[in-house]
């Protein structure tokens, strides 16, 4: 389903180049879940942003399903990104002057791909029913995370990608915040790409990848 | 659609969280369209009433023939003219005295009037028989029918006993005139078989030459588009525009600081809509009409604001214009649908030009955030580099228009100049002043407190300019307004030297005062006055006759004299030139002026220059017995009194009682001299009232931008709090910033503001009234606006302060768990 050639990328830091990606393959089929770890700096999060769409890669190609990533322009790639990924992130980035409820809905509303029964699906697995008016800042951190998860998988996208979506959480809501994504992620059979420095977590995922000097290991 | 709607509901979401920050672009918006369109407003007002004037059968809009010596000439002219194809039309114009109120009259002859004399108001075909047949109409304008107390159809009596035909309304007429038949006017003015001008309309067929029909009797006068009033109200209305103009883009800083704030609070949301999948063309779209639809809101009620302004302000205005220019303005607002169109227009423009950088960098902002403090700073200095640079430059063009420039325009624009670059140099001035503070500081807390401020300044600067510009202006206009006043004053003394003035109905009555006051014993002396109007190089002239008396050469106000100066008038050769009046024709003592008079042309030997404040007309002075030599038709029924202040009250009421006298006829001193100082003070009113409404306006600007940047700065505080400082102490220290910082501007804005004085007092009032004044400072009046100054900074500074001082520990605590 995902499918990664070669792919390069190079930032400019000072004036010198640093390589950050330098050749990665990588596949990954419908339903599969694979975390993905490494040293800070190695380029997980850049490898993730490159699938994504939000930043282009320098070499290389990026095919999801029958889309060619790398060959998209910016409009290509956030209409791919509005349709068919979820995007989870450590910081939750979640609309602050949002309701919980609004926010759930957000993505499916811009994608135009609003389902209510699938949205009172997740709203009970996630444990958001009493949480619906509030707004982001009156919500726990794994209660942010969860909102996050629902509204990225609210779309059912082909792939989620979440990068460190457990890094601001404490060690056992981490795991329950993890437990329900794997959950959702079989229910809907996308595949899931977790960025992680828990080795403990990604122990937890299907296959177990490392990014080592911008290839992987 | 309904994705572009899913994201305007995204984006609007943030105002129902950010109700202060709403309130502030609004207001903003709102301020700026409100000042802006209600100085239009006015403008637009004057100008709808210079049209009409000018276009009342046959004004400056029309070609004419008139007399080389702009006098009348005898109606045989026009017969002539008619016979050789000349498709003219006669006119007679003069003065009358009607209710106490001098009022134009003028007389048409409505079969021969060109169909093509601009807008002017026509008479329809069953309304022709009414206007000539007796007892004929009075047509007038509703303004001075309201004006003088009267209904339709009444028929009024003139000071020389004659009728008025019954009084008709024509809407479209200007007010002040009264038109009647020629015939009926040639009556009232007691100029039988005289015409003052031939209106020209289009020949069928190629006229005989004026010459061969009339000789040198004649001569034609071009249309203009521009009329006398336009030209001597330009500069009224330029003023008018230049402080709407100040407002308006204060208001904009507003809005700026607001949506520039939004903007940054929105950024993450931004690139959450935009890692969700909404395309850039998208959000940045849906941002435009956001911003759009907020200032057609904003904009509406702006107008509205701007139409009560416009409505408190007209009264004061109407009766600055009629004071300095004579020009009638009715009192009453009446807009075009130009106007609210303009307004909305306004308003968006001005929204989107205060958006334009936020817009800009949401159009290129990526959609991954990267974290550069440093390279934020860097480009932050670059940005102070460029800003003063371009200071320099605007400097450098005002040098330019202070050496070189001409016209009005010239002296505005340096104005402008001065204003702008300091404007822009402020923040890096302010930004050398902090540092200098922060190197001087030993103790933690004082160096936090430089370095806090210096961070602080790029998000005040805005409105720092506003209240310097704010400030310069106030300083700069109260020092020309206070110039001006006791400048007046002391002329004033000095021009109303006697202690009663009379204005009899006409030479006859005139005679008969005179004779009567010769019997008292309590008239010191009769100082007979007379007044004549010519034309000078093409300018409109007034002569002023003067006796020749001590008072006169104790007291009159001159500027410069050649010795022995009043006694060189007494043989009629020689005149005193206004100041006005010696700019305009360019003329110094010693040069000599040749005048049209109707026995030919009269020499004289300029050898004094004197003030004349607030006369749009140039001015000659010359004895009045060789006035009237020169020009017998001169009235003489002007008569000033020097009389014991005591007995003023006694010969006042004899003289009301002896000669039928009203209030308008008689007055003492005092009340003259009050009545010019009213008039004075409303033509400054509006000047004041539009002084207030910017630094109020300047308020809410900084108000606005302490209130915004309070939220943004806890990540600052935060830590403070944390190693200690408690949060009342927090609130002390910000409340001290901003004093400081105000302070700091609120001192630049005094030798800015006198700056601005001194281009009003020599530049801009030369240049649009032809008078210079004296250059005074008021110190007493700067301590006060810097006083001001700084209680309007602890005031907008007060609320957020308050809110610091009460925050719960809560708040504060939340900064160190969210991202920084």
């Amino acid at each position: 389903m995902l499918n990664i050639k070669n792919l390069s990328k190079t930032f400019s830091s000072a004036g010198e180049p640093v390589h950050v990606l330098r050749g990665v393959d990588l596949d990954l089929r419908a339903g599969e879940r694979i975390a993905l770890t490494g040293e800070s700096g190695s380029g997980k999060s850049t490898l993730l942003h490159l699938i994504a769409g939000l930043d282009a890669a320098d070499g290389g190609t990026i095919r999801l399903e029958d889309i060619e990533v790398t060959a998209l322009s910016d409009a290509g790639r956030a209409r791919l990104r509005r349709d068919r990924i979820g995007l989870v992130f450590q910081q939750f980035n979640l609309i602050p002057s949002l309701s919980v409820a609004d926010n759930l809905a957000f993505q499916a509303r811009i994608a135009e791909r609003q389902d209510a029964a699938w949205t009172k699906e997740l709203v009970e697995r996630l444990g958001l029913g009493a949480l619906l008016k509030r707004y982001p800042e009156q919500l726990s951190g794994g209660q942010q995370q969860r909102v996050a998860i629902g509204r990225a998988l609210a779309i059912k996208p082909s792939l989620l990608l979440a990068d460190e979506p457990t890094g601001n959480l404490d060690e056992a809501t981490a795991e329950n915040v993890l437990a329900l994504t794997r959950d959702l992620v079989a229910r809907t059979g996308c595949g899931f790409l977790m960025v992680t420095h828990s080795l403990h977590l990604a122990a937890t995922l299907d296959r177990h990848l490392t990014l080592h000097a911008g290839r992987i290991a | 659609m309904r994705r572009a709607l899913w994201v305007l509901a995204v984006l609007l979401s943030h105002w129902r969280r950010h109700k202060m920050q709403f309130a502030t672009l609004l207001v903003g918006l709102i301020a700026a369209t409100a000042l802006w369109s209600g100085v239009q407003a006015i403008n637009q007002q004057a100008r709808t009433a210079y049209d009409r004037a000018a276009a009342t059968f046959g004004g400056a809009r029309t070609a004419m023939l008139v007399a080389p010596d702009a006098a009348t000439f005898p109606q045989e002219l026009y017969v002539k003219l008619r016979r050789a194809g000349w498709p003219v039309s006669p006119t007679l114009e003069g003065r009358v005295q009607v209710n106490g109120r001098s009022l134009r009259l003028l007389g048409i002859e409505p079969v021969t009037l060109p169909v093509e004399i601009g807008n002017a108001p026509r008479l329809g075909a069953s309304d022709l028989g009414s206007f000539v047949a007796p007892p004929g109409q009075t047509l007038v304008a509703p303004e001075t029918l309201s004006d003088l107390h009267e209904a339709e159809g009444a028929s009024l009596p003139i000071s020389n006993g004659a009728k008025l035909p019954p009084l008709r309304v024509l809407p479209q007429l200007a007010p002040g005139v009264l038109v009647v038949d020629i015939g009926v006017a040639q009556r009232l003015l007691n100029k039988p078989d005289q015409v003052s001008r031939l209106l020209i309309g289009q020949p069928k067929s190629k006229p005989a030459g004026l010459a061969s029909v009339v000789g040198d009797q004649l001569q034609q006068v071009e249309p203009t588009a521009e009329t006398e009033l336009e030209r001597l109200t330009d500069s009224f209305h330029l003023n008018l525009t230049a402080f709407g103009l100040l407002s308006f883009f204060v208001g904009l800083f507003i809005v700026n600081s607001a949506v520039g704030l939004a903007f940054e609070q929105r950024l993450p949301m931004l690139r959450t809509l935009r890692a969700c999948g909404a395309s850039a063309r998208l959000v940045n779209s849906v941002l435009v009409v956001e911003l759009v639809a907020l200032a057609l809101i904003a904009g509406l009620i702006g107008l509205v604001c701007g139409y009560f302004i416009a409505a408190v302000l007209l009264p004061d205005v109407a009766a600055s214009l009629r004071g300095l220019y004579g020009a009638q303005i009715p009192g009453q607002l009446s807009l075009r649908p130009e106007w609210w169109f303009a307004g909305i227009g306004i308003s968006i423009a001005g929204a989107l030009v205060a958006a334009t950088t936020s817009l800009i960098k949401a159009i290129r902002m990526p959609v991954l955030a990267t974290a550069q403090p440093r390279a934020w700073q860097q480009r932050q200095r670059r940005w102070l580099v460029l800003q003063s640079l371009a200071a320099c430059a605007v400097f450098a063009v005002g040098l330019l228009l202070l050496g070189y420039g001409e016209s009005l325009i010239a002296g505005f624009g340096l104005l402008a100049a001065l204003m702008l670059g300091a404007a822009l140099i402020l923040p890096a001035f302010l930004e050398l002043l902090l540092l200098a503070g922060q190197r001087a500081a030993r103790r933690p807390l004082a160096l936090w407190f430089w370095a806090d401020s210096r961070q602080q300044l790029s998000g005040l600067s805005l409105a720092l300019m506003a209240l310097l510009l704010a400030l310069a202006v106030n300083v700069g206009v109260s020092t020309m307004v206070e110039t001006f006043s006791r400048t007046f004053l002391g002329w004033l003394n000095g021009r109303l030297a006697a202690d009663v003035y009379i204005s009899a109905s006409d030479d006859g009555q005139g005679v008969a005062i005179r004779n009567w006051l010769k019997e008292r014993s309590d008239v010191q002396a009769i100082l007979s006055g007379g007044r004549a109007e010519t034309q000078v190089q093409g300018q409109p002239v007034e002569l002023l006759g003067l006796p020749d008396h001590a008072l006169y050469r104790e007291r009159w106000p001159l500027l410069e004299a050649v010795p022995q100066a009043w006694t060189r008038l007494v043989p009629g050769n020689a005149a005193f030139i206004s100041e006005q009046l010696s700019r305009r024709l360019n003329v110094r003592i010693g040069d000599v002026v040749e005048v049209p008079a109707p026995g030919g042309s009269w020499e004289l030997d300029i050898v004094g220059i004197y003030a004349d404040y607030g006369n749009p007309k140039g001015q000659l002075t010359v004895n009045v017995a060789a006035l009237i030599r020169q020009f017998p038709q001169t009235p003489q029924t002007r008569i000033g009194l020097i009389v014991a202040k005591e007995n003023i009250p006694g010969l006042i009421g004899a003289l009301q009682k002896q000669f039928a006298l009203d209030d308008r006829s008689v007055a003492d001193q005092a009340t003259v001299k009050a009545e010019s100082i009213r008039i004075f003070n409303r033509t400054f009113a509006v000047t004041s009232a539009l002084n207030a409404f910017t630094l109020g306006v300047a308020g809410i600007a900084l108000f606005t931008s302490l209130l915004t940047l309070a939220n943004s700065r806890l990540p600052q505080l935060a830590p403070l709090w944390a190693i200690g400082i408690t949060r009342p102490h927090l609130a002390a220290i910000e409340l001290t910033k901003t004093l400081s910082v105000a302070l700091f501007t609120a001192l630049l804005a005094v030798p800015l503001g006198l700056l601005v004085a001194w281009c009003l007092i020599a530049i801009v009032n030369v240049k649009a009234f032809g008078w210079r004044l004296p250059f005074h400072v008021f110190p007493l009046q700067l301590v006060e606006l810097v006083a001001v100054a700084l209680v309007a900074s602890m005031l907008a500074a007060l609320l957020p302060v308050i809110r610091l001082a009460r925050m719960q520990p809560a708040s504060l605590v939340k900064v160190f768990a969210n991202e920084r």
